[in-house]
C-alpha cells in the first residue's frame, strides 16, 4: 500500500467522486487558477482535469455557501471550498440558518447534498486566521460533521461525504495536510458517524479527533517507554457523535482524557466529558481530564503561539499526572 | 391573453387578499401564532410575476409569501393550515407563516433571514445552467433586502456567471417600518447598474404591467442574456406584520396608494372595461373566493397538530450510524422506543 499526503488522499476522493458522478462540483476562492489549484493545493489540477466543473469564485463566502445550498437543491452535488474555517464566520447564516434547516423546517421536501470543505489549523498567522470552531459546528442539529484525522480516513470520509444527501460540514486541518499515511489504491468508504481506534491500550483513554489524534499518537509513544500503555479513540464525526467505542474503551481502563484543540469553556471536551459520567460513571475511577487550547485570541509571536495550542507534550502531562494520582 | 386566463389573474388577486384580511381575524383570534406578514397591496407583484412564468420555473422569495404560494398554485387549505401550525400544512406546520414552500410547484420558499435567500436563488439558476434544464429562476425580495452583503454577492455572482435569473425587488418603501429614503444610498435601479444588469421599473400596483416586464426579462434569461433586475414599485396596506402598529407612515400616504388598488383597477380599466365580465360575475367570484377562504379556515381549524412522534423528522435526509446517540436525536423518554438503533427515522 503507498503512502500519500492527507493532501493527495483528498484530492484522489474528489477526482475519483467527479469521476463517478458529473453532477459533483467544486467551488471556492482560488481553487482553479492560484498557485496551480487551491490556496492549499488539494484541488491542483483538477480544474484542467474537468473542465467547467471546478470554478474560482467572488471573495464572498457567504455566497460560496448559499449559492452552493441552491445548487444542491436543485440537483447538484457541490463541495463548496472555504478556504480556512476562520472565513465560515462570514456564511454562518447560510450554514446555520439555511444549510442546517432546509430538509426539517420544510418538512423533508428539501434536500442540501453539498459538502463545505474547510481547513482548521495556525502557523503564526494570528487571532483571526488561526482559530478552531468545531463545537460550534457539532452543536447544530441539520449538519454533518466530520473531522478526519489521517489520510485513509480523510479519503474515505470525503467520498462519503460527497454522496451523502445533508450537508457536511469536513474539517481539515491545515497542519495535516503534509502528512503521510497509508492508503489503498481500491475504491473504499468510510462511512459517516463512526469513531475509530487509532491505538489499542489498556491504561487510559484518549477520546480526541483531528490534529490532537496525530498528537496523542506521539504522546502515546513516549509514554509507552514509560509504561503507560494508553487507548486511543478518534471520533472522526462530530455529529453524529459516536461516543460507543469511548464507552466501551473506559469499560477497560477506568480512565479517561479528553483532548481538543479548541477553547476549553463550553467545548466539544465538556459534552464528550459529560456524556462519559452520564453514561459511564460507574467504570471511572478518576475524574474525566480535559487537555484544550488556551483561551485567548491567538497571538503572532513564536512563543506565546506555542503556549496557546496543544501538542503532545500536553497530553503526556495530562496522562502522567491522571496515572500518577491515587483515588 | 384571453378571457378566462384575465379572470383567473382577477380570481388569484381577489384570493390573497381575502385570504389575508381572514389571516388577521385569525391571528387576532390567536389561531395564528408570531410573526404574520400579510401582503395587502402587493397582490399584483405576485400575480402577474407567476403568470409569466412556466410551472417548472424555480421561485424563491421572502417571509411575505402567502401571495406568492397562493399564486404558484398551494391551495388555500394547506396555508391555512400552515398558519394554524397543522399537520396537513404546506410544511407539516414546521416552517409556519415565514416558511412556506410547496416543491411540486417548485416554490422553494419562504426565507426569513433578511437577503438571506438570493444565494439560494443563484445556486438555483446555476443548478439550471449547469445541467441545461432551461429553467429560469425568479427571486423576490423587499426593498429592505437591497443593503445587505448577500445582495451586492448575489448580483455579482450572477452577473459574473450569466446566470438565468430574475432578481425582483418589491419596492413597498419601507424596510419594517425605515423609509427607502432612510435606508438606501441611491435609487434602486442605480444598485443594479453597478452590477451592469439589465434593469426595469415596473408598476407594482398594475398586474398586466409586473406580468409583461416578467415576460420580457424571463424571455432574456431563456436566451442565455443572463440576470435581470426589476424595481417593483408597490405598496403594503398593512403594517410590516400584525405585530406592527404601523404608526410611522402617513395616514394619508397609505390612502394615496390604495386609491391605485390593483385588484379595483384590474377590475376596472380591463375587465369590465373591455367588457370581459359583467359586475354580477365580479360578485360571484369574491363570493366563491370567501367560501373558499372559509372552508381553508375550516379545514386549518379541523386539521390535527403534527404528531409529537415526527418531531425528528427530517433533520437529516439520510440516516448514518449512530444517529441515536447524536446530540440531535436524544428525545424525551417516551419517544425513543419509536426509533429504531440503525437510527433511520425519516
Amino acid at each position: 500500500m503507498a503512502e500519500i499526503t492527507y493532501r493527495e488522499a483528498l484530492k484522489r476522493a474528489l477526482r475519483e467522486e467527479m469521476q463517478r458522478d458529473p453532477t459533483v462540483v467544486i467551488w471556492g476562492e482560488d481553487v482553479v487558477a492560484y498557485a496551480g489549484g487551491g490556496a492549499y493545493g488539494v484541488t491542483s489540477g483538477l480544474a484542467k482535469e474537468f473542465p467547467g466543473r471546478v470554478r474560482d469564485t467572488p471573495i464572498a463566502e457567504e455566497a460560496i455557501i448559499g449559492v452552493g445550498i441552491g445548487a444542491a437543491m436543485g440537483g447538484l452535488r457541490p463541495v463548496c471550498e472555504i478556504m480556512t474555517v476562520n472565513f465560515t464566520l462570514v456564511a454562518w447564516d447560510q450554514i446555520v440558518n439555511h444549510a442546517a434547516k432546509q430538509s426539517h423546517m420544510f418538512n423533508g421536501q428539501i434536500k442540501v447534498p453539498m459538502v463545505i470543505r474547510t481547513p482548521n489549523g495556525h502557523g503564526r498567522t494570528a487571532a483571526t486566521h488561526s482559530q478552531n470552531f468545531d463545537a460550534w459546528f457539532a452543536h447544530i442539529p441539520g449538519l454533518k460533521v466530520v473531522a478526519p484525522a489521517t489520510p485513509y480516513d480523510a479519503k474515505g470520509l470525503l467520498k462519503t461525504s460527497i454522496r451523502d444527501d445533508d450537508p457536511v460540514v469536513f474539517l481539515e486541518h491545515l497542519q495535516l495536510y503534509g502528512t503521510r499515511g497509508e492508503v489503498p489504491d481500491e475504491e473504499y468508504l468510510i462511512p459517516i458517524g463512526v469513531s475509530d481506534y487509532k491505538r489499542r491500550g489498556k491504561d487510559l483513554t484518549i477520546v480526541t479527533w483531528g490534529r490532537m489524534t496525530m498528537e496523542s499518537l506521539k504522546a502515546a509513544r513516549i509514554l509507552a517507554e514509560e509504561g503507560v500503555d494508553v487507548e486511543i479513540v478518534d471520533l472522526r464525526t462530530l455529529r453524529p457523535l459516536d461516543l460507543s467505542l469511548a464507552f466501551e474503551s473506559v469499560h477497560k481502563t477506568n480512565r479517561a482524557i479528553v483532548v481538543e484543540e479548541g477553547w476549553r469553556t463550553a467545548g466539544l471536551g465538556a459534552e464528550i466529558a459529560a456524556s462519559l459520567q452520564e453514561q459511564a460513571f460507574n467504570d471511572l475511577d478518576a475524574p474525566i481530564a480535559r487537555v484544550a487550547g488556551l483561551e485567548v485570541p491567538m497571538p503572532y509571536a513564536k512563543n506565546l503561539e506555542r503556549a496557546t495550542l496543544p501538542f503532545a507534550e500536553d497530553v503526556v502531562a495530562a496522562v502522567r499526572a491522571m496515572m500518577q494520582k491515587q483515588y | 391573453m384571453d378571457k378566462e386566463n384575465l379572470v383567473a389573474l382577477y380570481r388569484q388577486m381577489v384570493l390573497i387578499r381575502v385570504f389575508e384580511d381572514r389571516a388577521a381575524e385569525m391571528y387576532a383570534k390567536a389561531k395564528i401564532a408570531g410573526f404574520l406578514h400579510l401582503y395587502n397591496g402587493q397582490e399584483a407583484v405576485a400575480v402577474g410575476s407567476v403568470s409569466a412564468l412556466n410551472p417548472d420555473d424555480d421561485v424563491v422569495v421572502n417571509y411575505r409569501d402567502h401571495g406568492w404560494a397562493l399564486a404558484r398554485g398551494s391551495s388555500a387549505r394547506a396555508v391555512m393550515a400552515e398558519l394554524f401550525g397543522r399537520e396537513t400544512g404546506t410544511t407539516g406546520g414546521r416552517g409556519g407563516s415565514m416558511h412556506l414552500v410547496d416543491v411540486k410547484n417548485r416554490f422553494w420558499g419562504g426565507y426569513a433571514i433578511v437577503g438571506g435567500h438570493l444565494p439560494l436563488a443563484a445556486g438555483l439558476a446555476a443548478a439550471a445552467q449547469y445541467l441545461k434544464t432551461g429553467r429560469i429562476t425568479l427571486c423576490s425580495m423587499g426593498d429592505g433586502s437591497t443593503n445587505i452583503g448577500t445582495f451586492h454577492a448575489a448580483m455579482n455572482w450572477a452577473k459574473l456567471w450569466n446566470l438565468p435569473i430574475i432578481f425582483m425587488v418589491e419596492n413597498n418603501q419601507y424596510a419594517m417600518g425605515t423609509h427607502y429614503d432612510v435606508h438606501s444610498a441611491v435609487p434602486m435601479i442605480q444598485k443594479a447598474a453597478g452590477y451592469n444588469m439589465y434593469a426595469e421599473e415596473v408598476d407594482g400596483m398594475d398586474v398586466m404591467a409586473v406580468r409583461e416586464a416578467v415576460c420580457r426579462v424571463a424571455e432574456r434569461a431563456r436566451k442565455g442574456e443572463g440576470p435581470s433586475f426589476l424595481n417593483v414599485i408597490t405598496f403594503r396596506y398593512r403594517g410590516h406584520s400584525m405585530a406592527d402598529p404601523d404608526v410611522q407612515r402617513d395616514k394619508a400616504e397609505i390612502a394615496r396608494w390604495k386609491e391605485r388598488d390593483p385588484i379595483t383597477r384590474f377590475a376596472t380599466e380591463v375587465l369590465l372595461r373591455r367588457n370581459l365580465v359583467t359586475p354580477k360575475e365580479l360578485e360571484d367570484i369574491q363570493k366563491s373566493v370567501e367560501h373558499e377562504v372559509e372552508d381553508a379556515i375550516e379545514f386549518a381549524d379541523k386539521s390535527p397538530e403534527p404528531p409529537l412522534e415526527s418531531l425528528y423528522h427530517y433533520i437529516y435526509q439520510q440516516p448514518v450510524r449512530n444517529m441515536q446517540i447524536a446530540g440531535s436525536l436524544i428525545r424525551p423518554p417516551t419517544l425513543a422506543r419509536d426509533i429504531p438503533a440503525n437510527g433511520k427515522h425519516a
